[in-house]
């Protein structure tokens, strides 16, 4: 009965978390994308908050549906919820996360912060820079603001003469 | 603040600007979706779809709170009104039209939703705020692509140009109702959950459009809208796109997606 009765952790519920990939790009997972707000522990209950990362996002209820399967018994009430109360921004993204898209050939957003200050239209002169996750280079094109995705950007490496993709710092 | 704390008349002017911006964006959402295919190449088939997902995603978030607010389900908001029970702002009765007209639109369009965006950052009502957190990142993007076009337009010798610059002059005056036809809106700036009435919002709008507008040698607004802003009376170009976006439901109006 022991086993049985040995409390339910944050850190195991984190662990479990970081094996839930992101649908669109799975190789790196809700933790690392910072899409976890809060992890509450309470008892019997157990209730995850998570951020969305566009307002339009298809992939919203998936995410939230995995999560909710990837918990499912560990406490005796699981609830999973996505909350705007504050918003999911790119600076969000892990280190980790950071690594396992640039492998992949994403490259990372820069910072995402300039934005939500100052007024919106002061925004309008900014163009987003990457630098090529094949060989490095900062001499890239932007391509097109919107990629395969609402979360992507594309670009082209002028050296290595590559598209790629960019996780768009939002 | 809940919506609890809000006096009738605030909570109604609310519910007003929830439906006026929610059904903005989800008819500016498939206007946008039109060019899916037929857009001028292939990156913007690309670009205008995400826009019209970002616009539609944005409408079911406001009318999520809207059914917060006042009861009801999301989907009926948006699906479930007759064509005169829509409170989308004029501009958006026009239909895609060529590629100039769409750019105009979404230009004049962006520019102003980024003023109202702006006026609700610090909305003293939290679940708006947390949503306009979030759409204001998004449309950034928005009205970073939408300059890009009016400055390639503008500048892309006599026809791209002849063809913006009628556009804009036969979309201005609908173009100031974005930020206008919202009832109580004195209102909803007292409570803090607007930062200033529209007229001063519209203002601050035209201020920040005009050097630019200036640079690019395009037509700035005339001095007066002319009618109604925000219904009921509609066009036939926004009842053949009504007729568009219920058809799947209004064939099927009890199925359980």
């Amino acid at each position: 009965v022991s086993g049985s009765t040995r409390a339910l952790t944050r850190e195991a519920v984190w662990e479990a978390l970081a094996e839930v990939p992101d649908p669109e790009i799975p190789v790196v997972s809700v933790v690392d994308l910072g899409l976890v707000h809060t992890v509450e522990l309470d008892g019997e209950r157990l209730r995850v908050e998570l951020l969305p990362t566009f307002v339009g996002c298809p992939a919203l209820e998936l995410i939230r549906a995995s999560v909710a399967e990837r918990l499912a018994g560990m406490a005796p009430v699981v609830e999973v919820e996505m909350t705007f109360a504050v918003p999911w921004t790119s600076d969000r993204i892990t280190a980790e996360g950071r690594r396992k898209l640039r492998e992949s050939g994403f490259a990372p957003p820069g910072p995402a912060a300039s934005g939500a200050a100052r007024p919106l239209f002061a925004t309008i002169g900014m163009r987003p820079t990457a630098s090529c996750p094949w060989c490095g280079s900062a001499d890239t094109t932007l391509e097109n603001l919107f990629g395969p995705t609402l979360c992507r950007t594309v670009f082209w490496c002028n050296r290595c003469r590559q598209p790629f993709e960019q996780f768009k710092a939002i | 603040m809940s919506a609890q704390v809000l006096e009738a008349p605030s909570r109604s002017a609310l519910a007003g600007l929830l439906l006026a911006m929610a059904d903005d964006e989800f008819v500016l959402g498939y206007w946008d979706s039109e060019w899916t295919g037929i857009a001028p190449v292939l990156e913007e088939d690309v670009a205008f779809a995400s826009l019209a997902q970002d616009e539609i995603g944005h409408a079911q978030a406001l009318y999520q709170l809207l059914a917060d607010l006042e009861g009801g389900d999301p989907d009926e908001l948006a699906y479930g009104r007759a064509p005169e029970g829509y409170r989308h702002a004029r501009l958006l009765d026009h239909p895609r039209t060529d590629w100039a007209f769409s750019v105009a639109r979404r230009f004049l369009y962006d520019t102003a939703d980024a003023a109202r965006l702006d006026a609700l950052a610090a909305s003293a009502y939290q679940p708006l705020a947390g949503v306009v957190a979030k759409m204001r990142r998004e449309e950034a993007y928005h009205l970073l692509h939408m300059h890009a076009w009016v400055e390639r337009l503008a500048n892309g010798g006599q026809e791209p140009r002849a063809r913006l610059v009628a556009a804009m002059e036969r979309l201005w005056p609908d173009a100031l109702c974005v930020l206008d036809g919202i009832e109580g809106d004195e209102l909803l700036a007292e409570a803090g959950v607007l930062a200033e009435p529209m007229a001063a919002v519209r203002r601050r709008w035209l201020a920040g459009l005009a050097p630019e507008l200036a640079r690019l040698g395009l037509p700035g607004p005339p001095a007066a809208r002319a009618g109604a802003c925000r219904g009921p009376g509609r066009s036939d170009d926004f009842r053949w796109l009504w007729e568009q976006f219920t058809m799947v439901r209004r064939s099927e109006p009890e199925a359980v997606w």
